[in-house]
């Protein structure tokens, strides 16, 4: 690789050494409770993955940390700023990029143009956005080779690549991966998840939401595991993938 | 090269009153397409690319025709000024509407631009100190553009195709913008387009005035140009042809809106024979049209094109772009 993704440096954070701090929160649909008195940190450089089923709350979580939907209660605060009510856009340009549930690449536009609207806070700063997609054409040669290919017509796969890259030209300083490995087959879940491993290794703080424990155990360094909208426990990764109730209950073993 | 297709249209354009000379149906005929072109090329902005439907698109044309029919008959104000209040009025009522009203979507918003469009008519219609009521406001003096007035059909012409050329251009070059591609990405996904950083209430808003100050640019021409106005030009079947004009020849693509008006233009020139009927056979062909091309007339069409060409050449069509 000729060069490193770079994700913007990430500041000594005032008032603490988390990154990301996420204090009591809770955020709810009209009445119904989604997740309740969240606690969670993650520090500059960490790949933190949050596991759990179906309904948990793992989306509800991550769309309230990028303000697509408002808490109900608690504070989030990023590198020492509260963000908690933080339009997403503004979010965004503070430096925290979601990659969504489901990719949600623009179908009818081309690779590059989708990889463009990635940069869309970057695009007074036409030389990064230039060297960074290179660097994501570098990581995904596919995408390179598609470039020109509507974002519509890519495999599934390959539509996560694109998700990912885009993420990355919005010049991530902690990128929040839904569930990456959803409706892909085995081998590509092992060549996304390898990816996340190489960008955490270049610097980039990734917090992963997976209903796929094991793998996502398997790469973090610490783990959460969300139930019915609260963090049952929490642990560096290595002790939840040996806790007993925790590898009966995700891990079926 | 990205410009090709607008060139080779605009080299159409300036040749036609030169191939027929003299010839009403060419000038003015032409001069009305124009319009409506200018009218749908705008309104595709925002129902094409940003995805939100406006069922009351002819309250801005009204706007900008009765702003130059009110200023200039009554305040003697020149009329490029005039044009400019039009253009302002229009863009300040579309940018305070479209906060509240953009937040919905769906039928809702249909809903809500059908009412703002009705209401827009209601106006137009009941304020007759201001605005002459049913029976109009007659008199409009010529456009004057510098000192030169612009008189006759001919002239007319290139005037309303020079002001079509630049919203054509306009379009085609704000589609392909960083500002263009976040309006499709509204229109793709929300959500998405939130996390690419896109402040989507603002994206929509600004999609929401530019095609209203298209829509009043249209209409401060066609006030000089007719010379008169009335509320039945701006009336909610004229925000459904809009609509039909950018469904009909293709959603989200300029070119495709430039087909669907100059289709819909001669198809109501050309229905005329057909008396009662008329309806009838509109309405049956727009069935038609988007039952065997519902990707729009330009699309349909340049497939078609292709095929043939392909099939005379008798090579293997080239892969669609």
């Amino acid at each position: 690789m000729p060069s490193e993704i770079s994700s913007a440096p990430a500041p000594p954070a005032a008032g603490g050494d988390r990154l990301l701090e996420v204090i009591g929160l809770s955020s709810q649909y009209g009445p119904v409770r989604a997740i309740h008195q969240i606690d969670l940190g993650v520090s500059a450089g960490e790949l933190v993955a949050i596991v759990g089923g179906n309904g948990a709350g793992k989306t509800t979580l991550l769309h309230t940390l990028s303000g697509l939907q408002p808490a109900s209660a608690g504070r989030i605060s990023f590198d020492g700023q509260d963000i908690t009510r933080w339009p997403p856009h503004r979010i965004v340009a503070a430096g925290i990029c979601q990659v969504l549930e489901g990719r949600q690449v623009f179908a009818p536009l081309t690779v590059e143009d989708n990889l463009r609207l990635g940069g869309y806070r970057q695009r007074r700063d036409s030389a990064w956005l230039g060297q960074q997609q290179e660097r994501v054409y570098t990581l995904f040669p596919i995408l390179a080779e598609r470039r020109r290919q509507l974002a519509g017509t890519l495999s599934g796969g390959q539509q996560q690549m694109l998700a990912i890259g885009r993420a990355l030209l919005g010049r991530p300083r902690l990128l929040l991966l839904d569930e990456p490995s959803m409706g892909l087959a085995p081998l590509l879940v092992e060549e996304i998840f390898r990816v996340i491993v190489e960008l955490n290794g270049r610097g980039v703080t990734i917090l992963l939401v997976e209903q796929n424990a094991r793998a996502a155990l398997a790469i973090a360094g610490r783990g959460y595991i969300l139930e019915t909208g609260r963090i049952a426990k929490t642990a560096p990764a290595a002790e939840l993938l040996a806790d007993d109730d925790v590898r009966r209950a995700y891990l079926g073993y | 090269m990205r410009l090709a297709g607008f060139y080779a249209f605009a080299a159409a354009v300036a040749l036609l009153p030169a191939l027929f000379p003299d010839n009403y149906f060419v000038v003015v005929i032409g001069a009305s397409a124009g319009l409506n072109v200018i009218l749908a090329v705008g309104l595709n902005l925002l129902m094409g690319y940003a995805g939100q439907i406006s069922l009351g698109h002819a309250a801005f044309f009204g706007v900008g025709a009765y702003a130059s029919a009110i200023l200039t008959t009554r305040f003697g104000w020149p009329s490029l000024l005039a044009l400019a209040a039009g253009l302002l009025a229009a863009g300040l009522l579309a940018w305070g509407f479209a906060r509240p009203i953009l937040r919905l979507r769906g039928h809702y918003l249909a809903m809500a631009t059908l009412g703002f469009g009705v209401i827009a008519h209601v106006v137009m219609v009941q304020a007759t100190h201001w605005t002459g009521g049913p029976d109009g406001l007659a008199g409009i003096p010529p456009l004057n553009v510098l000192g030169w007035r612009v008189e006759g059909d001919l002239q007319w012409y290139g005037v309303i195709m020079a002001a079509m050329l630049l919203a054509v251009w306009l379009s085609l070059n704000l589609v392909d913008s960083q500002v263009g591609r976040a309006l499709r990405a509204v229109h793709g996904s929300e959500f998405a387009a939130q996390m690419m950083g896109v402040d989507t209430a603002r994206a929509k808003t600004q999609a929401f005035v530019v095609s209203a100050l298209f829509a009043a640019f249209a209409g401060s021409l066609f006030a000089h140009q007719q010379a008169f106005v009335s509320p039945d030009s701006f009336n909610l079947a004229v925000s459904v042809e809009l609509v039909t004009m950018v469904v009909l020849g293709g959603l989200a693509s300029t070119f495709g809106a430039v087909c669907g008006a100059i289709a819909l233009t001669l198809l109501q020139q050309g229905l005329v024979v057909f008396e009662d009927y008329e309806m009838l056979v509109h309405g049956a062909l727009l069935m038609a049209v988007m039952i065997f091309m519902p990707q729009g007339l330009f699309v349909g069409l340049t497939q078609a094109v292709r095929r043939l060409g392909s099939a005379l050449v008798g090579s293997k069509p080239p892969a669609a772009a």
